[in-house]
């Protein structure tokens, strides 16, 4: 025991042991064969990226999804956690990632949900036990006040709470930080510590590299379904903080053994004296109340060169890809596609300038999924030659050269009469990339371009994104793996906080460099 | 004119008014608790006219108005079996199924009622009143309001049960969460498909009752196509009063007294084409729904089926 990613022998103090749990959901595997082991007294602290399979694993563990494959001991006893009413009675107690409490009820009465339907609800129990509870909390709720007017930090307290006065054992905590301010989560870790000196297990769940350090006993790191190491509580105590991040760092972000998406860096030649095609500096955004703004952003981008942006998804990404396409209003600095300016004109404009971006959010933002096919591919020239005339769609325009794009871009569509959503990812991202590479191209911007997508589309994407730059096109490549970044780049900057701390030459250490960046460490 | 203002004549009218409203007022209660609980109970008028149909038939044979009442009672549980097999736990579509158990149900219960009675209409006894002493006697006011059938009165009793139900106890809570925020009741341990079954339940429980009670004691028989859209009326009435079941009431009165205003003016045969009389309750509906509407707060998750473990 002890060594990393080794999976600590099933304890009998453990409350909850899961071994090779499996779920799937149609076209993706969420849960990859996940073992954890959750002991009172401990903070587990789950870690891992967007869509790494965290929510579905604690779905799993109270009852509201069943593994395909795999086994839940509780205790010790092989169990199947049946409904949400099991697992409460289990002592498993979740305070999911959406807000799970009645707006329209007070406190009180949420809190009093679940209790035998023929009886009147319990007030006076219910208040003695609150008080107890929150005493030894520190914490102070109000019970008659309407949960529609509290506020998140305060509606999550209220979740805990209820958690504790099912007298739950496990309590689960799903990215609960996300919706506190700096100074709610600390409460909050203050708050765990001390449900842990109770007795208590908690499986706390983030994709903050800081938070897992700050309160964890233990860490479990989950990556695209898979668990891809442990950090066990002797080791913890024995690192310190940054130690325990940059292992992290390591895990979430190293090169795994026998990882079959490892390829060679592709020694490309890029014309050092040519002008660069896309040329930003000091381009800002102000923030809103739940996004990043960004800060004094400065790049050059030179024909048949691939920048990539690498950082810890939600650092500003998105804003930075809108802002160039012209999506998101830029309160200052300049951007030059050739040596133009082009930071006031419209998103047609840009594209009709050959400014592009594919969007990460396929089916919302990138195609409109009840349309056909072949009108997807069109949808940014609605209304201009030669698709349509006068007004009137040229359907055998239309067909003719979606037919062509759909063999060309290797779309695998029962027709070109399907509505686009009910393709795969990864054929609604070749439909998006026939579309944005098309006629007139010379900046693309790629936002996570392989996310959710099976391998073979992975690697696909990525070929045709390295045939685009080998066209001479300049690219900018948005991603939150590293790994991506590292098998396409000729440099990678890395976005912290809606500014870039940095960038690298990708060359023989920039993996050791690009992770430091990213924690915060200077490379 | 001395004779539309009469005294009996103002009586006669309260008493229409009230004999009117209670068919409504069932209605509108039973479909209050569906849509507290998530459920557009739009087959609600199909849930009548099976009620009216069956407690017409028990009462018939059996001769007796509260084994009536119980058949009428059942047959709306049984339309809501259905309702809540396909709507709640297979989550099917709930506008398009209650349009068509009401569509199936006016053909079903008119096909059934010619087999049985071919071109007859046999009718039922008068219902006989139950007199409240004293509060019967004053002029106008009582006989209008004191000399109804038991049934009456227990009605205007499931008001405030329905206000107590909602208010104070755990199965009201879980009604509302299961309307309001149906995952929130899943994962506090209540089964969200069960809460809304026992809703779509009584509903067609009190429609079903509603329906008799249009025919064994409104009517005193059964025509296809009786309801004539006192469950659509209930739908209103539940949608406008804001979870209230006295609101309900109100709401139900208002329309009775429209309703009975109609019979009453065509019996006094006052110089406005029938049409336009038989268009008052209509003209109601339109006002109400103008002044009311815009404030009527549905439940956030109504008309949405309820999956566990979907997003
Ligand atoms: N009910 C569902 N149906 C289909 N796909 C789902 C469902 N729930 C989750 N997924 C998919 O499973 C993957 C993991 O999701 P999730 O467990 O929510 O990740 P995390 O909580 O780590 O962000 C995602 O790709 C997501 O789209
Ligand atoms: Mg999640």
């Amino acid at each position: 025991m002890g060594s990393l990613s080794s999976l600590p022998g099933a304890d009998k103090r453990d409350i909850v042991v899961l071994e090779g749990v499996t779920k799937r959901f149609p076209g993706i595997v969420a849960n990859d064969s996940i073992d954890l082991s959750i002991r009172p007294g401990e903070v587990h602290v789950l870690l891992g990226e967007n869509g790494a399979g965290k929510s579905t694993l604690i779905g799993m563990l109270s009852g509201l999804l069943q593994p395909d494959e795999g086994r839940i001991l509780v205790d010790g006893k092989l169990t199947q956690i049946t409904s949400p009413r099991h697992a409460l009675a289990l002592g498993i107690g979740t305070v999911f990632q959406h807000m799970m409490l009645v707006p329209a009820l007070t406190v009180a009465e949420n809190l009093l949900l679940g209790g035998p339907w023929w009886q009147r609800p319990r007030t006076e129990e219910l208040e003695a036990r609150v008080a107890e509870i929150t005493r030894s909390l520190g914490i102070t709720v109000k019970l008659h006040a309407k949960v529609s007017e509290l506020s998140l930090g305060e509606q999550q307290q209220v979740e805990i709470l209820r958690a504790m006065v099912r007298n739950s054992r496990l309590l689960i905590l799903d990215e609960s930080t996300s919706m506190l301010t700096p100074k709610g989560i600390d409460e909050l870790g203050t708050l765990m510590r001390r449900l842990v000196e109770q007795g208590l297990a908690i499986v706390f769940i983030t994709h903050k590299l800081k938070e897992a350090a700050a309160f964890g006993d233990r860490i479990s790191v989950l990556k695209l379904g898979r668990k891809v190491g442990e950090i066990p509580s002797e080791r913890f105590r024995a690192l310190g903080e940054q130690e325990i991040i940059s292992e992290i760092v390591e895990l979430m972000f190293g090169k795994q053994k026998d990882d079959p998406e490892a390829v060679e860096c592709p020694i490309r030649t890029i014309c050092v004296e040519a002008a660069p095609l896309l040329q930003v500096a000091d381009l800002a955004v102000a923030p809103t109340d739940n996004t990043p703004g960004l800060s004094s952003i400065s790049f050059d981008i030179r024909p048949g060169e691939i920048l990539g942006i690498a950082g810890i998804d939600g650092n500003g990404q998105k804003q930075l890809a809108e802002a160039l396409a012209g999506q998101r209003v830029a309160t200052g600095g300049s951007v030059r596609l050739e040596g133009t300016a082009i930071e006031m004109l419209s998103v047609g404009e840009r594209r009709q300038r050959g400014l592009r971006y594919l969007t990460d959010d396929r089916l919302g933002e990138g195609t409109v999924g009840t349309f056909p096919v072949s009108i997807n591919f069109f949808l940014k020239q609605v209304g201009a030659a030669p698709f349509w005339r006068n007004g009137f769609e040229q359907r055998a325009e239309i067909d003719k050269r979606a037919a062509q794009l759909v063999r060309e871009y290797d779309v695998r569509t029962p027709s070109l009469k399907t509505p686009v959503g009910r393709l795969s990812g990864g054929n609604i991202q070749k439909v998006l990339l026939a579309r944005e590479l098309a006629e007139g191209a010379k900046v693309v911007i790629f936002n996570k371009p392989t996310y959710g997508l099976d391998l073979a589309n992975t690697l696909a994407s990525r070929q045709r994104i390295r045939d685009t730059a080998a066209r001479g096109l300049a690219i900018l490549l948005i991603s939150t793996d590293l790994e991506e970044l590292l098998s396409m780049c000729d440099r990678i900057a890395v976005i912290a906080n809606g500014a870039l701390v940095g960038t690298v030459e990708n060359v023989d250490d920039a993996r050791t460099k690009v992770g430091r960046l990213m924690i915060g460490l200077a490379a | 004119m001395t004779g539309l203002f009469s005294e009996v004549f103002l009586s006669a009218l309260m008493f229409g008014a009230v004999t009117a409203a209670i068919p409504l007022l069932l209605a509108g209660l039973g479909e209050q608790m569906s849509e507290k609980a998530g459920v557009l109970n739009i087959g609600i008028e199909g849930m009548m006219l099976a009620g009216a149909y069956l407690g017409f038939v028990g009462a018939f044979y059996s001769g007796s108005l509260w084994l009536g009442f119980l058949t009428g009672a059942a047959g709306g549980v049984v339309v809501a079996l259905i309702m809540a097999l396909l709507c709640v736990r297979i989550g099917l579509n709930q506008i398009v199924i209650g349009i068509a158990l009401t569509l199936g149900l006016e053909g079903l219960t008119a096909l059934l009622h010619h087999f049985q009675f071919s071109r007859s209409y046999p009718r039922l006894p008068a219902a006989d009143a139950t007199v409240i002493p004293l509060l019967s006697d004053i002029p106008v006011f009582g006989p209008a309001f004191f000399k109804h059938h038991l049934i009456v009165y227990l009605a205007l009793a499931l008001v405030f049960a329905m206000g107590y139900l909602y208010r104070h106890t755990q199965l009201g809570l879980n009604l509302q969460a299961a309307g309001d925020k149906p995952a929130a009741l899943d994962v506090a341990g209540i089964d969200v498909i069960k809460t809304r079954t026992i809703a779509v339940l009584t509903t067609g429980a009190l429609a079903g009752l509603g329906g008799a009670y249009l025919a064994n004691v409104g009517a005193g028989l059964f025509i296809p196509f009786i309801s004539n859209g006192a469950g659509f009326l209930g739908i209103v009435l539940a949608m406008l009063a804001r979870g209230r079941p006295v609101w309900v009431l109100f709401g139900a009165l208002l329309f009775g007294v429209c309703l009975s205003l109609t019979t009453a003016m065509q019996v006094a045969g006052i110089n406005i084409p029938t049409d336009v009389i038989q268009m008052l309750p209509f003209l109601a509906v339109m006002i109400m729904l103008v002044l009311f509407g815009r404030r009527a707060s549905l439940p956030a998750a109504l008309g949405i089926p309820y999956e566990r473990g979907t997003r």
